[in-house]
């Protein structure tokens, strides 16, 4: 396989809390990876190292055949990174369209193909209806997928969601759900995400990192963490099994 | 170009094109009081058109535009009256000199990090100092001042700027014109949403790939630039150039109050609040004198609480409330 995104002995200290500890993974081109673990796991530092947010004191970023780790957030944004934010942070004061056009507008010069571009995006995250509204008018199942949509336009070969289930409810989680799956096949595109969401993550990732205390702990299919006895003891309890 | 056209609806067309032509007709009929004013306003909306750019879409606060209006004045006049440089041509001196101030400036703020009001004390220390460097510097005059020559043979030499109240209305009409246009065509380009997108979230624009500190500076730049034009038009104007009054604080805050009052971050807010403000200074001026009410500040106060009045009435600013008023909002292309 050959590896899209891979961190090697990844690390973070905080004054004395190691918040990720040696962490190594490799995520293929094409494949949707999952990092769970509980709160204060070291997921959302993971992610900041990940998206340029923070630089490691330890260890590599490599993507796509070069080393990103310690670049700054639109750095990595324009090697082919896009994130998500768990908080959702739309520009409150543009309407829809414009929020997505200000990502598209990364790789295309000219307004009216971005905007062509935006509302292409816009279809297929089911926003198409609402591009004229106010960003700051959005329900937040509707602002979770305006982060979507706006990573999504600027072009990236790997997309970063940051819980993007986090607050919704079953059947709009179903709805992300559906929606990733149906980008990721037919775009091909490689999807990375932090999750709280079991449900999610058991219905989109095709493999699966689990960390604790900052440590990868466990990694494989959902089907097979789930039943990792380290996994089940620090995270999912026994009733996840049954 | 033909996109910002079409941008503007039927209504907003109409009302565009016949402002335009009124303005530039009323020369055959209004008198020179008259035409001095609307100069007055024109470039109020010019330079107020200027720090919108900065503060309106990049959303950072400068309080020391006057340091550009000042340094594009002296750098022009220095030219004209050391060198016998004309202003076309000393204007390419003052917008580099201003630019580069301005550059400065934003470097410092933008790759250390002031933001803010810390930004906004970072452009007043830097208009503060150069006043009080202008007030001791003999080349320039010093805190006597800088007098351009007023020369009747010299009259109508429009290439050097000497000519009459005429010239000035047109040059000031063409300036404010100008940027509007400029403005206008910068909003609706990669670098006007890529502004909109830092002033709104900064953290969300640079993970779109945005370089936020490159935005920032273009903006400080391109808005500093345009405003030594307006400098170096007010020199010419006024032939007068005082340290003591060009850097002076409140020159910087007069210079905003038409974007603030008119609304902020829209393109034709400075106009409609250089065309509100201007007037009601000559009205109050006007009316504390038919009064016979001389006390000092007397004018200040009422304008202050008229300032009070229209931005608790209109927070967002006159142009957007008018816009929705008489339907001249754009359609989103």
């Amino acid at each position: 396989m050959t590896a899209l995104l891979s961190a090697a002995n990844l690390s973070k200290r905080f004054r004395g809390l190691v918040a990720v500890d040696q962490v190594t993974f490799e995520v293929a081109a094409g494949e949707i990876f999952a990092v769970i673990g509980p709160n204060g796991a070291g997921k959302t530092t993971l992610f900041a190292m990940l998206a340029g947010a923070l630089a490691p004191d330890d260890g590599t970023v490599t993507f796509a055949g070069a080393r990103i780790d310690g670049l700054t957030p639109d750095a990595v944004c324009r090697r082919g990174i896009g994130r998500t934010f768990q908080i959702v942070r739309p520009f409150p004061g543009l309407s829809v369209e414009d929020n997505v056009l200000v990502g598209a507008l990364l790789r295309r010069t000219d307004t009216r193909s971005a905007r062509a571009h935006a509302r292409a995006v816009l279809a297929a995250l089911d926003l198409a209806d609402k591009r004229a509204a106010l960003a700051s008018s959005l329900t937040l199942p509707d602002r979770k997928r305006l982060e979507v949509a706006r990573a999504l336009a600027t072009d990236p070969k790997l997309l970063l969601l940051d819980e993007v289930m986090a607050g919704l409810r079953p059947t709009e989680n179903d709805r992300m759900v559906s929606i990733l799956k149906q980008l990721n096949r037919d775009t091909g595109i490689t999807i990375l995400l932090i999750e709280h969401v079991m449900r999610a993550v058991m219905a989109l990732a095709g493999r699966v990192l689990v960390l604790h205390h900052g440590a990868a702990i466990a990694q494989g299919t959902p089907e097979a963490v789930v039943r990792d006895p380290a996994v089940i003891a620090s995270y999912l309890g026994a009733e996840a099994v049954g | 170009m033909s996109d910002l056209w079409r941008s503007v609806n039927a209504r907003g067309r109409i009302v565009l094109a016949l402002v335009l032509a009124v303005l530039l007709a009323l020369p055959l009929v209004a008198d020179r009081y008259v035409l001095s004013v609307l100069t007055l306003i024109f470039y109020f909306a010019y330079v107020g058109q200027a720090w919108n750019l900065m503060m309106g879409y990049a959303g950072q606060l400068s309080l020391g535009h006057a340091l550009y209006v000042g340094l594009g004045g002296y750098v022009a006049a220095l030219l004209w009256l050391d060198f016998g440089i004309g202003p076309w041509l000393g204007v390419f001196a003052a917008v580099a000199v201003a630019a580069g101030f301005g550059a400065a400036i934003g470097w410092l703020g933008f790759r250390f990090g002031i933001a803010g009001v810390y930004f906004a004390l970072l452009t007043i220390a830097f208009t503060e100092f150069t006043r009080i460097g202008f007030d001791h510097l003999g080349a320039t005059g010093g805190a006597a001042g800088l007098f351009l020559p007023f020369e009747e043979k010299r009259m109508g030499e429009w290439w050097n700027l000497r000519g009459g109240q005429l010239l000035f209305y047109y040059l000031a009409l063409a300036l404010a014109a100008g940027a509007v246009l400029l403005v206008a065509l910068i909003t609706q380009s990669r670098l006007g949403y890529r502004l909109i997108a830092v002033r709104e979230d900064e953290t969300a624009a640079r993970a779109l790939g945005i370089d936020a500190f490159a935005v920032k500076m273009a903006a400080v730049v391109i808005s500093s630039a345009m405003t030594a034009v307006g400098g170096v038009f007010y020199a010419f104007y006024y032939n007068n150039l005082f340290p003591s009054q060009v850097f002076e604080m409140s020159r910087s805050i007069e210079l905003i109050l038409a974007p603030i009052v008119g609304g902020l971050g829209t393109v034709f807010g400075p106009v409609i609040g250089a065309f509100v403000l201007t007037p009601l200074g000559e009205v109050l001026i006007a009316v504390t004198a038919r009064l016979g009410v001389d006390a000092p500040g007397v004018k200040a106060v009422f304008y202050g609480v008229i300032l009070i009045v229209i931005i608790y009435a209109m927070p967002t600013g006159v142009w957007p409330r008018l816009a929705g008023w008489f339907g001249l909002r754009s359609r989103s292309p």
